[in-house]
């Protein structure tokens, strides 16, 4: 779940930025759309606790952030935020198991490679455990980054503009795995997007199973002057 | 996943960056540890065998040609000296002991150097084999010369005339090996050692044409310097001054001399400290521009193990991590080539012997008077005849 109200960010240049409350329950699928520099990002940062808001109050998978402190909120995000980056980042010098043993590092937690097969597996990739990222196709790499973002279970999966340079196929089947990998692990999804492509999908494919919210942030009407 | 085995992995996705940085490194840490060896290997090697050596009395003529071979044994020398002259000056209550070096001949390019048993005792010289000498034609083998030119205790040999190889002969007046040192890392090491009489008996028999021209050449011996050291410190402000007032002679301090040669050469200390910095500035700077690129060239992939979860203590672990085994990887390219290097110096002589027969070093021959008329040219000394 999460719940914002009154949530506003300022950037250290001084403009501030105000956002639309939002409140939705577990497991629903959240489309946060707009133009670029509308505040997705900054949404995202703050949604993972990367940033502190400067007012209102935010609480994700029942953790009230703004006052977890700075160590405290690298632990609860490996729990409970798992992150599908516009860029997959998948790190080269890294074998798939490798790539997702560093997300568990990361986390702090001992290297479980049952559970790294599990996860590829959900996402059919398990038998491309070996293999370097430059051995992979677009859509293997997304399905792997993907079972990266849901391999420790977290509560909300935020996903950034998962469907950027791909063809209106993929980024429908994109899409789809999101929201049944979302569904599979009874995750928060919020997908990041200025695709207008994506809202339709979403209709289509989840329509009456998950609750379906659309906040839309304009740049004007979000951006407040300081 | 362990930290260094992330750091190990990061550190080899980019092979040839890797190696480059650890080539560079090593090279710049290599350069400073080498120019710091070779500065106190050099001075050392000077200091050893100018400890004790106060003053050096010789011909007139250049102090530092004079330095360089009574001293070192490396250039040819300023000219001889009366042995009357010098006998006076040893009574100069000044001074604690004079060693007389004679020199004119070699073999196989190793001077035959005519002395007393003090200049072995003034080295610490102990014997590996055999004995010192006791009469006049027995020589004592540096341990570099016996085990260049192969020759060994009773084994007789026949000097030549000049200080470099190729000189006439001296069939005559064949030597006998009686002994042989220790090697010292002095320049001990590279001379074949004998009694000041030797060299007098050598180039008399060779010169004389009857005996009463034998007589005159007794009367008017030889030697080429002498190595002095003072009773007192004091003695330093007076006795070179009366050397070179009142007699033929010069008189030359090894220190002021050394000092200068290495200033003229320009590799007095400072010149190797600036450059050592330049060099540790450089490797510095390289470590720095290693660190700097793995945070710029990933920092994209750094935001995201944020994204993940790690705390910056995690993160900053990792890059640390790059840094030590890039740091561990260096030092063991420098211990491999310190392995390298010891071999190479166990094979090699010391750093004294390197010093003269490394170097190539063209020495001109000969100093006696008496031989000046028995060259065909007619030069005397300093002719290659």
């Amino acid at each position: 779940m999460i719940r914002a109200s009154h949530l506003s960010y300022a950037y250290p240049g001084g403009a501030t930025i105000r956002f639309p409350d939002l409140d939705v329950p577990q497991g629903a699928v959240v489309l946060m759309s707009g133009p670029s520099g509308c505040g997705k990002s900054t949404w995202l940062a703050l949604t993972a606790a990367l940033v502190q808001a400067t007012a209102g109050t935010l609480i994700v998978a029942r953790q009230d952030l703004p006052p977890l402190g700075k160590m405290a909120a690298d632990a609860w995000r490996a729990r409970s935020i798992g992150f599908l980056p516009q860029k997959l980042h998948l790190s080269a010098a890294l074998t798939v198991t490798q790539n997702l043993a560093m997300a568990q590092w990361a986390a702090g937690q001992a290297q479980d490679k049952q559970r790294i097969h599990a996860a590829l597996a959900s996402l059919d990739v398990a038998d491309l455990a070996q293999r370097k990222p430059a051995q992979l196709s677009g859509g293997q790499a997304q399905r792997v980054a993907l079972a990266r973002a849901v391999l420790l279970q977290p509560r909300v999966i935020l996903a950034d503009e998962p469907t950027a340079s791909l063809d209106d196929e993929a980024a429908a089947s994109a899409i789809r795995l999101l929201l049944q990998t979302a569904r599979t692990h009874g995750a928060t999804l919020v997908i990041a997007t200025h695709d207008g492509r994506v809202a339709p999908v979403i209709v289509q494919a989840d329509a009456g199973q998950a609750a379906f919210t659309s906040m839309r942030l304009e740049r004007h009407a979000a951006q407040v002057s300081a | 996943m362990k930290t260094l085995a992330l750091s190990w992995r990061y550190l080899w996705s980019r092979p040839l960056g890797a190696t480059l940085n650890v080539l560079l490194l090593s090279l710049g840490l290599a350069s400073i540890t080498f120019l710091l060896l070779v500065s106190a290997q050099l001075s050392r090697a000077f200091d050893k065998d100018l400890a004790g050596i106060d003053v050096v009395v010789g011909a007139k003529g250049s102090p530092m040609q004079l330095i360089l071979s009574g001293v070192f044994q490396l250039d040819v020398p300023t000219g001889n000296i009366s042995l009357k002259a010098l006998t006076a000056l040893s009574a100069n209550p000044l001074l604690a002991s004079v060693i007389p070096i004679s020199l004119g001949d070699n073999l196989g390019g190793f001077r035959i150097v005519g002395t007393s048993h003090a200049y072995l005792s003034h080295y610490g010289a102990t014997l590996a084999q055999g004995r010192v000498w006791d009469a006049p034609m027995q020589v004592v083998l540096g341990a570099s010369v016996a085990r260049k030119l192969g020759l060994q205790v009773g084994q007789p040999f026949v000097g030549s005339h000049g200080l470099g190889a190729g000189g006439h002969a001296h069939g005559d007046n064949p030597y006998t090996v009686v002994g042989i040192l220790q090697a010292s890392g002095s320049v001990l090491d590279r001379l074949i050692v004998t009694d000041t009489a030797s060299v007098w008996k050598v180039h008399e028999d060779y010169t004389a044409v009857d005996d009463e021209d034998r007589k005159i050449m007794e009367d008017e011996r030889e030697v080429t310097m002498a190595l002095i050291r003072y009773k007192t410190p004091l003695a330093a402000m007076r006795f070179p001054r009366l050397v070179n007032t009142t007699t033929e002679m010069q008189a030359a301090a090894p220190a002021v001399e050394i000092s200068r040669l290495l200033h003229m050469l320009g590799i007095g200390t400072d010149v190797l400290r600036a450059f050592a910095g330049v060099l540790l500035l450089t490797a510095g700077l390289s470590v720095f521009i290693a660190l700097w690129s793995a945070v710029r060239e990933r920092r994209s992939d750094l935001a995201l193990l944020r994204m993940l979860g790690a705390p910056p203590a995690r993160i900053a672990a990792l890059l640390l991590g790059e840094a030590i085994t890039r740091r561990a990887l260096v030092a063991s390219v420098l211990g491999l080539g310190g392995v390298v290097v010891i071999a190479t110096e166990r094979i090699g002589a010391d750093a004294n012997s390197r010093l003269a027969n490394g170097v190539e070093i063209h020495l001109m021959p000969p100093c006696f008077p008496e031989c000046r008329a028995a060259c065909p040219c007619g030069r005397g000394r300093g002719c290659a005849a």
